[in-house]
């Protein structure tokens, strides 16, 4: 999928005479930067407790950190760290290896794409004037700026020729947080802030935009930090998570897999919820598993498709009485048969596996595959 | 009983229905509106006056406007100069305008710096907090985005916040300009210039009825046709609130 | 200033002037002024007041009570005036009715944004909870619209003894404004301290209509609200 090639070797070139940082962009790619907090902490003066406390993180190029907490976590805080729209009271935050501070704050937001939860659209502009508000910004020609409006547009599934003129106020709620996500990128920014974008949108198209981010940053494959308070949002979107607790400390800070598997404590399990062994199903598509050769002619009690997760698939199973179910490709060809049995097993082996976070935390894994293995042993009871 | 003109008007002399050697029956009878007269004194009186009005409510509202727009950013970023502001102009709009054109005669003189002193003053408080209102209207989160995106503060305010509160502020500029045309007209007490000199002509004739109608419909048609104006121009200034349902 | 002195002596001598023994007293014309005046805006009031809340009760006739306003003020006083003495003569009914004619405007506009501006939900509140729409009125609408509705009271009563005053360069006879249109007999002194006593007189006023406001306002709506803030009625004719 084309991302715009033309206008991104202008960028690196434009910003490599000005000496900016090249912050890894190999021709025709996007820009990508790691982020680095390092014992970052945040006190508002007047406060007993500070509202971050030595936080410290380092999130590779182009991957998606969540940071997940409940509320007065400081997990909005830290995020308006990054761009220095609060200032910082203690540590450093490394953008591509230099320091956020060093930096004048307006350049450096403009290097930073910022998505919030209202999204802030100017009213007073059509599509295509916002989402070019920080090309403008940064002096870009009238041409490169249409193109870029336009190849942004595709890319978020508006159609330019109709949509680039209207305004907000003639947009759903879905197409306004689109066009914020556009007008976000519209700079090939190294690095994107995400404030609990999809938070203002009903379930169901909440879903949808999030499908279609992740495709999208499957393109686009930019260093993102995402902000929520729902830790399903944050294991769907997360390549890592960072989990906040009260006070704005860091209580783990690992793969969704790991976090589900082995939860550094008390807090985390609880705030991952005490069916995180059913959370994990859905980390696993059905395709990815070692199925069951299927029994000569003898089908199951429904067919489901080797790309839905193993989650929906137990959800079937339930549903069907408990029995086995058959796994079809999408031509419909069987590719196997899953049984409780089966899933029983994966969740046992994953459990078995030693913890493997970047803060190497031994958690409660054991304690993880017991309560599996007794959802199984339930669902067994329950379908007899 | 009329009172004696003032000395400003003295110098420029009664008006005479029978004018020269034009003096119409109608005229003479001092009917209800005299097309003639009319007509025949476009240019000399009715004219003249009109363009003198336009001029004073223009200078009155350029100034204001310009006096308060700075007023109102200074008390969008420092909020403590909004309540003497606000006292002060309030104190000024109070005094009314026969009372507040004498008072300045006595320290600027009978002249046009006075007259402006005053309008101007009555525009202050209209204009200051419609400004103000306009400016904190503007959403919170588009602010936010606004800054977020690496927007200066000047940059801000001259691409986001000031074109978000155009329709506040163009409704606090119909609103003043439309009150000092009416004021104007009483300008001539102390300056004579202005719609209020024939008017008050008019006025020690008779009165004279054509001439009224005719300097008192200019005023009105005058302030009902700026104001027509300004919403127009409203309109084509801000196309994204008209713009509503996709 | 020396003419600033000379006004304050006239004021202090109750307007008599040297010279002319038969002119009616500084404050005999400004008793006459407040009577005129109060006369004018009860009128008034008693006209705009009860039609402005009741519109803005129903919701409806935005249209009217906007423009009535816009309208109203651009209607120049000495204008209206001066064709009410053409065609009807000077007397105090036509002053009167000219002083209606000018603050019905300002008031019906204000009272009808008040109570058009309450908060719907709190109407809506009310209204489940089975009040009648005459304690919606009075209970919720009124007391949450009462500041618009006194900046329109305010405004009016300042026209309105602004009028009165001007109505004396129409040629009515019996308000402050006699002095001022007067310079020959009051001399510069006179006209200067007679605008003293108008513009203190309209301060007066509208103090005096602060104080009610103030009075009026239930003690809940008092705390949140800063005093001394005053609101001129921001978007009447937005479209």
């Amino acid at each position: 999928m084309k991302t715009a090639d033309t206008a991104h070797n202008e960028g690196s070139s434009a910003f490599a005479k000005a000496g900016e940082p090249e912050y890894g962009a190999a021709q025709g790619q996007s820009r990508a930067a790691e982020l680095e907090l390092s014992g970052v902490s945040k006190r508002y003066a007047g406060q007993r407790e500070a509202a971050i406390v030595d936080l410290s993180l380092t999130v590779p190029a182009g991957e998606v950190c969540v940071l997940v907490g409940p509320s007065g976590s400081g997990k909005t805080t830290a995020m308006r760290l990054i761009n220095r729209l609060i200032s910082i009271t203690g540590g450093d935050i490394l953008l591509g290896g230099r320091s956020v501070l060093e930096r004048d704050a307006r350049e450096l937001r403009r290097e930073i794409g910022y998505v919030i939860q209202q999204t802030g659209l100017f009213p007073h502009q059509t599509v295509g004037e916002n989402i070019a508000t920080v090309p403008g910004l940064l002096g870009w020609s009238k041409q490169r700026i249409g193109a870029r409006v336009q190849e942004l547009m595709e890319l978020i599934g508006l159609d330019p020729q109709e949509m680039a003129g209207r305004y907000p106020a003639q947009l759903s709620g879905g197409q306004r947080q689109r066009v914020g996500v556009a007008r976000a990128l519209a700079a090939d920014p190294p690095l994107m802030l995400m404030d609990e974008p999809f938070g203002a949108i009903d379930p169901i198209n909440r879903a949808r935009l999030q499908d279609e981010f992740l495709s999208l940053q499957a393109k686009v494959k930019k260093t993102i930090v995402f902000v929520t308070h729902d830790i399903d949002e944050a294991i769907k979107m997360g390549d890592r998570i960072a989990i906040l607790r009260d006070g704005g400390r860091l209580a783990q800070y690992d793969t969704p897999r790991e976090i589900l598997i082995h939860p550094a404590d008390e807090f985390v399990a609880e705030f991952v919820g005490a069916d995180r062994a059913i959370k994990r199903l859905s980390l696993t598509t059905l395709d990815e598993l070692q199925l069951m050769a299927p029994d000569g002619e003898k089908l199951g009690a429904a067919r489901v498709p080797a790309k839905a997760s193993v989650r929906d698939a137990l959800s079937t199973i339930l549903t069907a009485g408990g029995e086995a179910v058959t796994v079809v490709d999408a031509q419909d060809r069987v590719q196997g048969m899953l049984t409780l049995g089966l899933i029983e097993q994966l969740l046992s082996q994953e459990a078995a596996q030693p913890a493997q976070g970047a803060d190497g935390a031994d958690g409660a894994g054991s304690t993880d595959g017991a309560v599996a293995r007794a959802v199984v042993e339930q669902t067994r009871e329950a379908a007899r | 009983m009329t009172g004696a003109l003032t000395p400003a008007i003295a110098a420029a002399g009664p008006v005479i229905p029978n004018y020269g050697s034009q003096s119409s029956k109608c005229v003479v009878h001092n009917h209800f509106f005299c097309t003639d007269w009319v007509s025949h004194n476009w240019g000399s009186i009715l004219w003249p006056a009109l363009r003198q009005h336009v001029l004073l409510t223009a200078i009155a509202v350029a100034i204001g406007f310009a006096i308060s727009l700075a007023l109102a950013l200074a008390a969008h970023r420092y909020r403590v100069i909004e309540r003497p502001t606000v006292l002060i102009t309030t104190f000024l709009y109070t005094i009314p305008a026969l009372a507040l054109f004498e008072l300045l005669v006595a320290p600027v003189g009978a002249n046009i710096y006075s007259a402006e002193i005053a309008l101007v003053s009555y525009t202050l408080l209209i204009l200051f907090r419609n400004i103000l209102t306009g400016l904190r209207e503007v959403p919170e989160e588009v602010l936010d985005a606004a800054e977020g995106m690496g927007m200066t503060r000047r940059q801000a305010l001259l691409r986001v916040e000031l074109p978000l509160a155009l329709p506040a502020i163009v409704a606090g500029l119909r609103i003043a300009v439309v009150t000092i045309i009416a004021l104007a007209t009483i300008v001539y007490t102390i300056y004579d210039k202005g719609l209020g000199v024939p008017i008050h002509a008019a006025l020690g004739e008779g009165p004279f009825k054509t001439e009224l109608i005719a300097a008192g419909g200019l005023t009105v048609l005058l302030a009902l046709g700026a104001d027509a104006l300004l919403v127009l121009a409203q309109r084509a200034l801000t196309p994204w609130a008209r713009a509503k349902g996709g | 200033m020396h003419e600033f002195v000379e006004a304050f002596k006239f004021i202090a001598h109750n307007g008599a002037v040297a010279g002319h023994p038969g002119l009616p007293s500084l404050a005999y014309l400004a008793l006459q002024t407040l009577k005129v005046a109060a006369i004018g805006l009860a009128i008034s009031v008693a006209i705009a007041l009860p039609l402005g809340v009741w519109l803005g009760h129903i919701h409806r006739g935005s249209f009217f009570a906007i423009n009535t306003g816009n309208i109203g003020r651009a209607l120049p006083s000495l204008a209206v005036l001066a064709i009410g003495d053409a065609f009807l003569g000077l007397g105090l009914t036509v002053v009167e009715l000219a002083l209606v004619v000018l603050a019905v405007p300002p008031i019906v506009t204000n009272a009808y944004l008040g109570v058009d501006g309450v908060d719907d939900d709190l109407v809506d509140a009310a209204r489940g909870m089975g009040l009648s729409e005459w304690q919606i009125l009075t209970r919720v609408e009124l007391p949450l619209a009462l500041p618009l509705i006194f900046v329109g009271l305010s405004t009016a009563a300042v026209f309105v003894v602004s009028t009165t005053t001007i109505a004396s360069l129409a040629g009515f006879s019996g308000s402050l404004g006699d002095i001022i249109a007067n310079e020959t007999s009051y001399h510069f002194s006179g006209v200067l301290g007679a605008a003293i006593c108008v513009a203190a007189l309209a301060l007066a006023v509208d103090g005096a209509l602060t104080l009610v406001q103030v009075a009026l306002t239930p003690r809940g709506l008092r705390i949140g609200r800063e005093t001394g803030e005053r609101q001129v009625a921001v978007a009447p004719g937005t479209t």
